[in-house]
């Protein structure tokens, strides 16, 4: 069990993996040594001013970052509170966050001297980063997907085809991320020695937690100095949507210590809370482990797994990163949710208002705005991680948004 | 008082022999069956039994098993239920050795403190868990070992020999070799391989190593018992009750049960016999 320093939020996790009761190495025998393998080559990383330089090179020519820190001056007037501003990361190259984290491992595992990847995706975003990045590094690319999630990110999945990943549906269980997950663990298992799995989210077993935070963590860091640039001062909040919750964390983390920042992550509430269709691992879940880590999961009292839900492929898993877990224990993170219908109206009001159309991931951070900013100044300034683009989802939202009479 | 494990390899190495365990999944496909399974099985002459306790993402495993976990599920198995099948068979089963294999989700709900008394009141003689290393010992491979029940180990390809003594530490009743580095049900080991791994484990630990993942038949089962300490059998059995289940024998519930339960143990009484060859 971790000791929490009071003075920081930033010291998580121990040396264990744990950020408080959660995170940990909850993995077959077979994967214990590739594991800790990965922890010591990560370690050595971190320390090394090659591999820093390394990853900034490829950060800034390739990715395109800084990403843009926007004024949504038409969000504002709307919502007539706060002061918007979006983080941009929608603008890196393949149209989201997930390529931050998946450059830092790839650059990992060429330094082990791996070239055969794993990753599994649920909207594909992580996916296409992996085979973008495999495709760059000159890797095998093999990528694992729920066979629904197949079916409803098709231009995702032609996008990874085309960069030369293997693509394997994967059917047991609801065919959707957590599944894909299951069987990019068993491939890994299979495949130990000669296989590097990049994770996409912000969970798994140590140390890939942390990994994916600290990779993740441009995004926060960015945003900092940028809003200091801007505005003079620190935001009043934060906004992210939460699936796995890699790119809530890569936000949050260099604001936990500003404590007078309110951050909040949305999570998916499906068809509401209360219809049991939903993917709130925070708001409707319980502690327990799977996929190598202790943190809250969609259950029932027997403690198996129960299926998540979410128009959004990439909210839909019923666990979260285990350092969000923490947060909510402790109480610095306002974990919140928004449902599919409100989502879709964040969407297409994003779109009409300031020209960006936003991933289905987002549109839940979007969707909870309103609650945020109807309580706040007109000089409070709130920023909202905008960490995808929505071109994938226009085959789901679309139909959905004429059923309504909304097109 | 050695325990119902040390008996029984004690007994199977008086006999000069390797020891045969059998794996099958509580409640699957409902735990009648499964009762009556256990029953076919001691009777076949295994030397012990590992009894799946289902988990809804059972990350090691393969199609076979992962189908078993989810037939017994959907027929309402439950942690609480499969204690109560292991509860019986003790009744029933003075000396044969039980073990349970799973993920440690269930227990965790469970509770871990109540999860090692109901399992020390069952009759229950060790765990396998296979989502605990060495690492995560501390929850509940400890208090169980402290509880009088066989913590087992599992040792893998990748378990170099610098990390034997890690697993080593809590072991107790018998060490579980996974022949390949994979899930269950695939492709079996070679030869030299299971043989080579026995001496590198050997020279680490004096309780007994069987080996287990991939052994389908009987004379599979026969060379991994002759190269270690006994053999372990799981998806190979749990093939023939998943297609006892899909293809049934007669249009009778109670009958076609009956069906897979001789079939099953028509198998295991081949396992059996080679092994004693």
């Amino acid at each position: 069990m971790s000791k929490t320093n009071v003075n920081t939020f930033r010291n998580q996790p121990d040396e264990a993996g744990r950020f408080g009761i959660h995170g940990g190495r909850f993995v077959a025998e077979t994967l214990m040594p590739l594991i800790l393998n990965v922890e010591k080559a990560y370690k050595e990383a971190s320390a090394d001013k090659s591999f820093q330089r390394e990853m900034y090179y490829y950060q800034k020519h390739y990715i395109g970052r800084p990403s843009p820190l926007y004024f949504a001056e038409r969000m504002t007037a709307h919502f007539g509170g706060a002061k918007l501003y979006l983080k941009r990361d929608e603008l890196n190259h393949t149209g989201a966050h997930k390529i931050n984290n998946v450059l830092g491992q790839a650059l990992l595992a060429k330094r082990m001297g791996k070239t055969k990847i794993i990753a599994e995706t649920g909207a594909g975003q992580h996916g296409v980063a992996t085979a973008t990045a495999c495709a760059l590094f000159n890797m095998e690319c093999e990528v694992f997907m729920g066979a629904e999630d197949v079916e409803r990110q098709k231009p995702n999945v032609d996008r990874m085809r085309l960069l030369g990943a293997k693509i394997h549906p994967v059917t047991s269980g609801t065919g959707t991320l957590k599944d894909a997950m299951n069987e990019a663990l068993r491939y890994w298992v299979t495949n130990a020695e000669t296989h590097f799995y990049i994770i996409g989210t912000a969970a798994g077993p140590h140390p890939y937690p942390q990994m994916v935070r600290d990779f993740q963590s441009v995004i926060g860091t960015e945003a900092r100095e940028q809003i200091l640039e801007a505005e003079g001062r620190l935001p009043n909040a934060l906004v992210a949507c939460i699936g796995g919750g890699s790119n809530a964390i890569g936000l949050f983390y260099p604001f936990l210590d500003d404590t007078d920042v309110a951050i909040y992550g949305v999570e998916a509430a499906g068809k509401g809370l209360g219809s049991g269709l939903h993917a709130a691992s925070l708001t409707g879940g319980t502690p327990g482990i799977l996929h190598g880590n202790r943190t809250y999961l969609l259950q029932n009292d027997d403690g198996q797994i129960t299926d998540a839900h979410s128009i959004s492929a990439g909210l839909d898993y019923p666990g979260i990163g285990p350092e969000h877990s923490w947060l909510h224990d402790i109480g610095r993170v306002n974990y919140v949710s928004a449902t599919d219908e409100e989502a879709l109206v964040a969407f297409q009001l994003c779109a009409r208002l300031e020209g960006i159309i936003p991933a289905l991931e987002p549109s839940h951070a979007l969707a909870y705005l309103s609650t945020v900013i109807g309580d706040m100044d007109s000089d409070d300034i709130v920023i909202l991680n905008m960490c995808g683009r929505g071109d994938k989802d226009l085959g789901a939202v679309l139909p959905v948004l004429e059923k309504l009479g909304r097109m | 008082m050695a325990g119902r494990i040390d008996t029984a390899f004690a007994k199977a190495k008086a006999e000069n022999r390797g020891s045969l365990g059998v794996f099958i999944t509580a409640g699957d496909p409902d735990a009648a069956t499964t009762e009556a399974l256990l029953d076919g099985l001691v009777d076949a002459g295994v030397d012990f039994i590992e009894l799946g306790m289902p988990f809804s993402d059972p990350m090691a495993d393969g199609p076979a098993i992962q189908a078993a976990s989810l037939r017994a599920l959907k027929g309402g198995m439950s942690l609480t239920a499969t204690l109560e099948i292991a509860r019986n068979f003790r009744q029933r089963h003075p000396d044969m050795p039980l073990v349970l294999m799973g993920y440690y989700n269930p227990i965790y709900i469970y509770g871990n403190d109540r999860f090692i008394a109901d399992s020390v009141a069952a009759g229950v003689d060790g765990l396998i868990i296979v989502d605990l290393p060495p690492e995560e010992d501390s929850e509940l491979c400890i208090p169980a070992r402290d509880a009088g029940l066989n913590v087992v180990r599992l040792i893998t390809p990748t378990s170099h020999d610098q990390r034997l003594p890690a697993i080593l530490a809590q072991a107790s009743g018998f060490v579980y070799y996974v022949s390949v580095t994979g899930i269950t049900g695939m492709a079996s080991a070679a030869a030299t391989s299971i043989s080579d791994a026995y001496q590198r484990i050997r020279k680490q630990t004096d309780l007994p190593i069987v080996t287990g993942f991939g052994i389908r038949t009987p004379e599979q089962a026969a060379e991994s018992a002759r190269l270690s300490d006994g053999a372990v059998v799981g998806s190979a059995v749990v093939d023939i009750i998943a297609d006892g289940v899909a293809n049934p024998s007669s249009p009778d519930v109670a009958e076609n049960r009956a069906a897979i339960v001789r079939k099953v143990a028509a198998f295991v009484g081949e396992l059996s016999a080679a092994i004693r060859a």
